[in-house]
């Protein structure tokens, strides 16, 4: 059903990196509540720059839940509170009249705050630099039939494939661990043949790298799956522990 | 005259002739070179990649936190090759068929045989990246029919083979990042081309963190931008998606071809309201299952469960019986809006038309139904929180993707010698309309096939050593920059951006949309100046150039989306002609279908920039068609 909204935000600023932050209040109101999240966002800093003040920065780009640009922590939890949702499809339906929405970064020691909402996820990035991807150069791959797959490990590998990089794992994680998004990528492709070559080397780099950017150990919490957009599996993270093993005592 | 530089021979071997005599740099010498990659989707990340293996110096950026992050991955449905692995007579030659046909005769025979040629080279490059394709309980690969194609030749992965094979062509750009042969540079935006003596020698950039201004000279630049279709404001665009690398560089002198050719999407979420943001498309696929209709009575405002069968109109049944809810994306996209200006549209704007699966749902059960298009019966409902199962989706049509782009020849290289266009940036594959399937294709055909060897027979010619900064060109250009964001933050008027790009997109829509005539862009042409007077005038932006101002990014992308608005309907005035996405009133056939004028406008239009208030200098190139039969496109 249609409904206009009345809602207060309690909302994390900060002007950069080496500033500290804090919560300001914010009213949106009138929300329709057929708008995402992220438009109800851009309603409030429509007022905020009518009014000579600068609106409130946040990330995104597709908008529609598989770029991993978008993310905040919402009432606690990455994404907000519905399951297997991204920031950006959360609707507003499904807030109440008068609640009160608290919005903060997706935080960890790995990911700095750059402004407001905005995190610094580059470490990822070098995460997937350090071995994330079968060395295969243009040009040389026979045809494509030659390398068969079953059905039930593509569909697991592709499973694991379906990671956005968006970064909740490690906001939902108490310990800031990122091996839901490197177990995820080693599944991947550890699961296909090609993938199997690189698989020992692949894993220890990867982690390796993944511990200097920061980020903490797993502790079986399972936070992880359960904040992830795309409902990874922690069973990812046993296959990359797996292949960790098994890289690391060669 | 342009000189698309095609080579001789027959259609079949021009590539390999092209490829027999084109000049390589010889191994040792590649490291000398330096080239400039701007984008990371498909086709930015495939060349970057690409030239990085080869042996050239690669400097890549982009406007994201993250390669991976352009808007290729939001692609659904699937890329197409000619494979022919289920045995069904495909073809390099089908494919480049299909393509011409479905383009409506304005693409380039040569550049679509060649990209039918290497699309099978992309799906075993893919495979072997680990790009998790469907696949058959035999472990072979799966292909689906897709767009009303004839034969199945599309690879999937999942809904989000977009997703997949950026993914794909990032680990390869990752990999040579990590073995530091390439040098990514994220959040920064290219916001001027530099030109030496007419040659593309570098770019001029601004970090968006930090709002520092610096330059990059290199031997070529390769522009992957993506496609211009945020100048209709509501598009299923990404948010970040915007016209400035290749407007800037149509300022500086390289031709735009084909501005006009714009499509629209079908199958998009319809809008909810004057918040809306962006607009979500749900692949056609849903097209092969699910029935389009509206209700026969204007006005009708019952549930669609209270519309008997008789009352109701399958309008494209009645009126395309052979193809059916299958039609093309530009048919079912007009008809739709044909539907809803005769008041026939339903839900809360009449904006809207149903899209049934009642019928297949009791046909063949509902969990057949569930199994091929369950994720995107999910996305519906988390969209809209109503259950396409349970009653009538309801789609509208959505601006997608652009067609058109900067001119390149056969080499992919613009006018401008060492600037180089690939993907949705150029123009130069896909003619009035693109069929589904096809946008991956091209962009990686582009970047992992195409482009290496062509940007290698420019470099050999032109000699390396061209990367330094120190030309007084480098100066002016970033000078220019500063000028135009000061410009922005000096205003301090009254009205936001998001004011003033809502303005832009309802004239785009409306008098440049899908259905156009002389009047309403004669309209447009009087409006979207004086949009921009007042643009220039009382603006506002909070904040400052020298920190992270997202509403200065967004007035600089405006700014250039306005300039190029007015192109985009002056090519569409030009284009008397309808064809493909490009429906103008007056040029219809009897049944209202689009009637090409071949006489006239066998050809690609590239503009030359001659300054704002100038009207820009058309350069013709014809279109030949030897191996292919120009015949009108009948979906009846």
């Amino acid at each position: 059903m249609k409904e206009n909204l009345n809602l207060t935000l309690k909302v994390w600023r900060q002007k950069d990196k080496n500033s500290k932050g804090g919560f300001e209040f914010y009213k949106a109101e009138g929300i329709d509540n057929a708008m995402s999240f992220l438009e109800m966002l851009d309603v409030v800093n429509e007022k905020l720059t009518k009014e000579g003040k600068e609106p409130i920065a946040f990330d995104h780009d597709c908008r529609e839940g598989i770029c991993g640009t978008c993310g905040a922590v919402v009432n606690g939890r990455p994404h907000g509170p519905r399951r297997g949702t991204t920031l950006c499809q959360l609707h507003m339906r499904y807030f109440r009249n008068n609640d009160t929405i608290t919005i903060e970064p997706l935080r960890a020691r790995a990911f700095p705050v750059v402004k407001d909402l905005i995190v610094d996820r580059s470490a990822f990035d070098r995460i997937l630099a350090a071995g994330g991807y079968v060395s295969v150069k243009t040009g040389c791959a026979p045809d494509a039939n030659t390398m068969i797959v079953s059905r039930e490990n593509a569909e697991l590998s592709m499973d694991a494939a379906a990671c956005i990089g968006c970064g909740a794992c490690v906001a939902g994680c108490p310990n800031a661990s990122a091996m839901l998004f490197v177990g995820g990528k080693i599944s991947h492709l550890g699961l296909l043949p090609q993938g199997r070559i690189e698989a020992k080397e692949r894993a220890v780099n990867m982690v390796k790298k993944m511990d200097e950017e920061g980020f903490g150990a797993c502790s079986n919490e399972y936070e992880c799956q359960g904040v992830c957009p795309k409902k990874l599996s922690v069973s990812n993270i046993a296959r990359m522990n797996r292949d960790f093993i098994r890289g690391s005592v060669d | 005259m342009v000189n698309a530089k095609i080579p001789d021979g027959p259609l079949k071997d021009k590539w390999t002739l092209y490829k027999n005599s084109a000049k390589v740099v010889n191994v040792p010498n590649k490291r000398k070179y330096h080239v400039i990659v701007v984008g990371t989707g498909l086709g930015g990340a495939s060349a970057a990649a690409s030239l990085s293996e080869l042996g050239y110096n690669v400097k890549v950026f982009c406007i994201q936190d993250s390669p991976r992050r352009a808007h290729s991955i939001a692609a659904q449905g699937g890329i197409n090759a000619a494979k022919n692995y289920p045995n069904d007579g495909d073809s390099i030659y089908r494919l480049f068929h299909d393509t011409i046909k479905g383009g409506d005769f304005r693409a380039r025979e040569a550049n679509v045989y060649r990209l039918a040629e290497v699309s099978n080279n992309i799906i075993d490059q893919c495979v072997a990246q680990g790009v998790p394709f469907g696949r058959e309980y035999s472990g072979y690969l799966a292909n689906r029919s897709f767009g009303g194609a004839q034969v199945s030749r599309t690879f999937y992965a999942r809904g989000q083979t977009g997703q997949q094979l950026l993914l794909g062509a990032y680990s390869a750009l990752m990999k040579e990042v990590g073995r530091g042969a390439v040098k990514i540079f994220p959040r920064q935006e290219m916001l001027e081309l530099v030109v030496i003596d007419g040659v593309a020698r570098g770019i001029v950039v601004r970090n968006v963190l930090t709002g520092e201004i610096s330059s990059h000279a290199a031997d070529a630049v390769v522009l992957a931008t993506g496609g211009y279709m945020a100048v209709f404001y509501l598009s299923t665009n990404g948010k970040s998606s915007n016209v400035s690398a290749i407007w800037r560089a149509h300022k500086k002198g390289a031709f735009f071809a084909n501005p006009c050719y714009t499509q629209i999407h079908p199958t998009c979420i319809p809008v909810s309201g004057d918040h809306q943001s962006k607009l979500t498309l749900m692949s056609e696929s849903l097209r092969n299952d699910g029935r389009v209709w509206v209700p026969k009575k204007v006005g009708d405002k019952r549930k669609p469960a209270e519309i008997p069968e008789d009352e109701r109109d399958y309008y494209l049944e009645t009126r395309y019986p052979t193809y059916g809810n299958l039609v093309p994306r530009d048919v079912a996209s007009r008809n739709a809006k044909e539907i809803c200006d005769e008041g026939r549209g339903v839900g809360g704007s009449g904006l809207a038309v149903y899209l049934d699966f009642a019928g297949s749902i009791a046909h063949l059960g509902k969990k057949v139904i569930e199994e091929r298009y369950g994720n995107l019966f999910d996305m519906y409902e988390c969209i809209t929180g109503s259950d396409g199962y349970k009653e009538p989706m309801m789609i509208y049509p959505a601006p997608h993707y652009a067609m058109g782009g900067l001119w390149v020849d056969y080499g992919l290289m613009s006018n401008l010698p060492g600037l180089f266009v690939i993907g949705e940036a150029n123009f130069s594959d896909h003619g009035a309309n693109r069929l589904g399937a096809s946008a991956l294709m091209q962009g990686l055909a582009d970047g992992y096939f195409v482009l290496p060897y062509t940007i290698g027979d420019y470099l050999a010619r032109a000699g390396f050593g061209k990367n330094a900064t120190n030309h007084a060109a480098f100066a002016e250009a970033e000078q220019q920059v500063k000028d135009r964001i000061q410009k922005v933050l000096n205003q301090k008027g009254k009205k936001t951006v998001a004011e003033f790009y809502r303005q832009l997109g309802q004239v785009m829509w409306n008098n440049c949309g899908m259905a156009r005539n002389e009047k309403r862009l004669t309209e447009a042409l009087k409006k979207i100046p004086e949009i921009r007077d007042e643009f220039e005038k009382n603006l506002l932006v909070p904040g400052t150039g020298t920190d992270f101002n997202q509403s200065l990014q967004n007035a600089l992308r405006l700014a250039d989306l306005m300039e190029f608005a007015e192109l985009l309907a002056r090519d569409a005035l030009y284009r008397k002609e309808s064809c493909g996405a490009h429906f103008r009133e007056e040029s219809q056939t009897p049944g209202g279908e689009a009637q090409r004028d071949d006489k006239n406008f066998c050809n690609v239009a590239a503009w030359e920039f001659k300054g704002l208030t100038k009207e820009p200098t058309l350069h013709v190139e014809p279109l030949e068609f030897k191996d292919i039969e120009l015949s009108q496109r009948s979906y009846k």
